[in-house]
């Protein structure tokens, strides 16, 4: 079959990212043909300002020099500017006459600078700031002259300005509004920017009408007149007074334009199918960006249309800014004006150059501007975005998420999160031991962009977690303006496919190929168009979770999917040895069973053995070849699958309780071994810890449980959601009840409803937080009838629950625990297999 | 070195994988979707985690220690991780896993 021919016009960070997704997903479909108007291969526009500081060089900021075209098998043509799309011919023609057909044709021509309309707009001297080619004639002009004019204060601008006056030159920036960067900040923070960059000689002319650029006898630009009759020196002038996107190709093609080519949700024109725009020349939905990460966000969606899966959609995006200008930290996003049925909370200090606003809408947090230290911008935007009921850290919220989170505990990273003061050889990553100075150079030298780039080439963020913000602003700090923060649950499952968690739990629940229902991994790849043969380790794990989770007693289980110590129902340990816990229902054990424990550790050589955080005892270093023969010693004294490896429920922990305690209250060993009787054998998203205490001194630390129960004189408060591992989380208070059956109602209901609507690998921690308190509340305390209807599918899912360390020991399954053993070839055996395994 | 007999296919697990002792080191032997075989030093290039345990999708084992990604053609970590396990030669005759090793 003849391979499509795909043309991109423009050779800028926004098409060739469209191509470099769609290589990742189909690198053999299309011959690729690139122009682009400058000799260079794909830059980093952003890092022209850096150049123009002196603080990099040209080569610093390339991200795709012309072996990367050559090594793809893409055509380049730099420095030549295409004039012509011939739709009818499917064909575009460059100025110098060279012509490339397509079948499709990908428009990314970017946006030019507005050039005001003045008398002496097209002097020599006055230039626009968009390219190399400019950047490089403001470095020229700087070691020959000496009054620079910027016309535009916005964020190029003031960066053209600084960069200029670091090469030597006295700078005046003129601007229309009465304050810079109008547009991200308001007046207070744009007053301490302008102060702060006075500071360092920069001249301002705010609220200044430009009327005409006089001449100098030599016909260059000479001087700057305003419309008041006023004049300023000028020998150069640089033009950043906005973009405008650049799409009078599409217009003389007839694409349809209106501020930019006008784009579908899969980035394709609405006139024209065969033709798509993405970047700053496209129009979506109104809007034509201008940062990168909703560039990048575009670019996805149409590669992943250009392959031909055609699934993903382009919604816009929300955006935030974070810059530095010239030194000095810049925040803003949402609405960060405020104004009628708005709150203000302001910290505003003159004196070390900080200013923060937050602006609360309706207990939301609808915006934040601040200026001097950003370092909680991430987080604000974060809130932002949720629309979360903020009300309840209002009182924290100014002092940012250390200070508001440390009011809950916030092991590990308390009081450091001031990512860009940290010194280079700071320990970021715990886990993984990785430094500030790892990331930034990582970042820096290898171009990165998201969280998971930094997670690939440094591993920090990418165990536990915890550093997950920190790495987030040092990534925000590095790329300033380039980085935006993903909302994790709005992102794809993993790379094979563009489904979210969400999606994908809906999918199995509801859909249908005709009456049946989704049963095996399988269908569900199969349904939705799963981009890998057989998804991956991040995938198989989830999906084998939410099927098993939804259609109980139906779906396939499948052994292969899940994770090694679900499927050797042990722990593995670094050296390849497994763990072995027995279940001790509620933490009680009898003498005959530590009899065979002991037994068991000296029959097998288990070298160590030690009490667990969850009282149970815990035989470490055992050989996988042992053990089906250490179950079966352990399975004949009584005891059965601990599930101390699974995402599953792990212990329910006691305290003494009323049986024994003179302070005890309630039965909590009873209540424990009852909880955990009858959620044995039950798998969840994560793994799940319960405790039971018998009175409000709570020696079973029920308070940093996913469920935990606290014996009062009256019957049993329940609280939920606590964690005490990366963060502890202080669970939360959702009801009172009566009665032993109504704690193991409750707590089944809320079990359930986590099972059923919790992302794979989210603790019950992140689920309440996600679907909020009030939800769960009126799930599992208001109605009634949905407790009980939740309760009945979780004794229904748990009926029939078997031991898995019983089942493991038959025949085929045991034979994954063994080693085999070479044998040398015995000729009386036909095919030379000398021993059956 | 020599070709010897290690199992019949059906005893290893689709997408799935068996340790086979060697004096040299255990030796993974995986059986992928479509019954391709391949075998490699059962030690992860990273920290020598017991690549027979991983998860097994498409060419790729994922190494059960740290998420490693291990091509099972070439034994090499995918990019960007760096480094290489030894691999074996397989072949799959009447239904019987042979190995050079």
């Amino acid at each position: 079959m003849r391979k499509q021919k795909l043309v991109l016009v423009g050779n800028g960070m926004a098409g060739v990212k469209t191509l470099e997704e769609l290589l990742k997903h189909a690198p053999d479909i299309y011959d690729i043909t690139v122009f682009g108007a400058e000799p260079h291969g794909n830059y980093n526009r952003i890092l022209l300002s850096p150049v123009l500081a002196g603080e990099m060089k040209l080569d610093d900021i390339m991200l795709n020099d012309r072996a990367w075209y050559e090594s793809n098998g893409i055509t380049l043509h730099a420095g030549r500017k295409v004039v012509e799309i011939d739709r009818v011919k499917r064909v575009v023609r460059t100025d110098d006459g060279i012509e490339a057909g397509y079948d499709r044709l990908l428009l990314a021509t970017g946006s030019n600078p507005i050039i005001l309309p003045v008398p002496g707009k097209d002097l020599p001297g006055v230039i626009g700031y968009r390219d190399i080619a400019d950047t490089e004639a403001m470095i020229a002009a700087a070691s020959e002259f000496r009054h620079a004019v910027v016309i535009g204060g916005g964020l190029l601008g003031l960066e053209a300005a600084n960069g200029l006056i670091l090469r030597g030159m006295e700078v005046t920036v003129v601007h229309l509004a009465d304050w810079v960067m109008e547009r991200q900040l308001d007046r207070p923070a744009a007053e301490l920017l302008q102060a702060s960059l006075a500071a360092k000689g920069m001249k301002f002319r705010l609220g200044a009408q430009t009327a005409a650029l006089r001449a100098s006898e030599r016909g260059r630009v000479a001087a700057v007149c305003f419309a008041d009759g006023s004049e300023i020196p000028a020998d150069l002038v640089v033009m950043s007074a906005g973009i405008r996107p650049n799409a009078a190709l599409a217009e003389a093609a007839h694409l349809r334009c209106e501020r930019g080519i006008v784009v579908s949700d899969t980035m394709q024109s609405v006139t024209d199918p065969r033709i798509y725009a993405v970047g700053e020349c496209a129009n979506h939905r109104g809007v034509a960006y201008g940062l990168v990460a909703p560039l990048f966000e575009q670019a996805k969606v149409c590669a992943n249309h250009l392959a031909g899966f055609g699934i993903g959609l382009y919604r816009g995006s929300v955006t935030s800014t974070k810059l530095k200008v010239t030194g000095v930290d810049v925040f803003s996003a949402g609405d960060f004006m405020g104004g009628e049925g708005c709150d203000e909370i302001v910290l505003h200090d003159r004196a070390t150059g900080v200013y923060k606003k937050l602006v609360l809408k309706e207990q939301r947090l609808a915006g934040a501007v601040m200026v001097g230290d950003t370092s909680d911008g991430a987080w604000y935007f974060q809130l932002v975005r949720e629309g979360k009921d903020v009300s309840a850290m209002r009182d924290h919220l100014m002092f940012g998420q250390s200070f508001a989170q440390s009011q809950l505990g916030d092991a590990g990273h308390q009081g450091q999160n001031k990512a860009a003061q940290l010194p280079d050889d700071a320990e970021v990553c715990g886990c993984n031991g990785v430094c500030k100075g790892t990331i930034v150079k990582a970042i820096r030298e290898q171009g990165l962009f998201t969280l998971e780039d930094v997670r690939k080439h440094t591993k920090a963020s990418s165990s536990c977690g915890s550093c997950t913000g920190l790495v987030e602003q040092i990534l925000a700090s590095t790329i300033g303006g380039a980085y935006q923060a993903t909302d994790k649950h709005s992102k794809p499952m993993c790379g094979c496919t563009d489904q979210t968690h969400a999606q994908v739990r809906i999918a199995i629940r509801d859909f249908r190929v005709g009456e049946r229902k989704l049963l095996s991994i399988r269908e569900v790849m199969d349904v939705l168009d799963w981009q890998t043969p057989n998804g991956c380790a991040t995938c198989r794990p989830a999906l084998n979770y939410y099927l098993i989770s939804t259609w109980p007693h139906e779906a396939v289980d499948d052994p292969q999917s899940r994770f090694i110590n679900e499927r050797a129902h042990a722990n593995i340990q670094k050296d390849g040895t497994y763990s072995v816990v027995p279940r001790m229902w509620g933490g009680l054990t009898t003498p005959d069973e530590l009899r065979a424990i002991a037994a068991v550790a000296d029959k097998y050589a288990i070298p160590t053995v030690k009490v667990t955080g969850g009282q149970r005892i815990d035989l470490l270093g055992v050989k996988k070849d042992d053990l089906p023969a250490v179950w079966a010693d352990l399975g004949a004294a009584g005891m059965v699958s601990g599930h101390a490896y699974g995402k599953s429920l792990r212990t329910v922990k006691t305290c003494v309780g009323s049986e024994y305690c003179r302070f005890g209250t309630q039965k909590s060993m009873d209540m424990g071994v009852a909880l955990e009787k009858m959620l044995f054998g039950m798998w969840s998203p994560h793994k799940v810890k319960l405790a039971v205490s018998g009175c409000p001194r709570n020696c079973a630390e029920a308070g940093i449980k996913d469920v935990g129960i606290i014996g009062v004189d009256s019957g049993f408060e329940i609280v939920i959601a606590g964690n005490g591992g990366i963060k502890t989380e202080v669970a939360q208070f959702l009801c009172k009840v009566a009665t032993p059956e109504e704690v193991k109602e409750v707590t089944g209901a809320f079990l359930q409803l986590y099972r059923e609507e919790g992302f794979y690998l989210e603790r019950t921690c992140h689920y309440v937080d996600r679907v909020g308190m009030d939800r769960v509340r009126q799930r599992v305390v208001d109605d009634a009838a949905s407790r009980r209807a939740l309760y009945e599918r979780l004794l229904f899912a748990l009926g029939d629950a078997p031991d898995p360390w019983q089942e493991q020991q038959s025949e085929p399954l045991v034979r994954q625990y063994r080693t085999i053993e070479l044998k040398p070839v015995a000729k009386e055996n036909g095919h030379g297999l000398a021993t059956r395994v | 070195m020599a070709w010897q007999p290690v199992c019949e296919l059906d005893e290893i697990p689709p997408l799935g994988a068996r340790v086979v002792a060697h004096p040299d080191g255990a030796i993974a032997v995986f059986r992928t979707d479509g019954d391709r075989v391949f075998a490699l030093r059962n030690a992860c290039p990273h920290e020598g985690g017991p690549l027979s345990e991983g998860i097994v999708h498409g060419n790729t084992v994922t190494c059960p220690l740290h998420n490693w990604n291990v091509d099972l053609d070439s034994g090499c970590a995918c990019a960007p991780d760096q480094g290489c396990a030894r691999r074996y030669a397989t072949r799959v005759d009447a239904g019987v896993v042979w190995l050079e090793a």
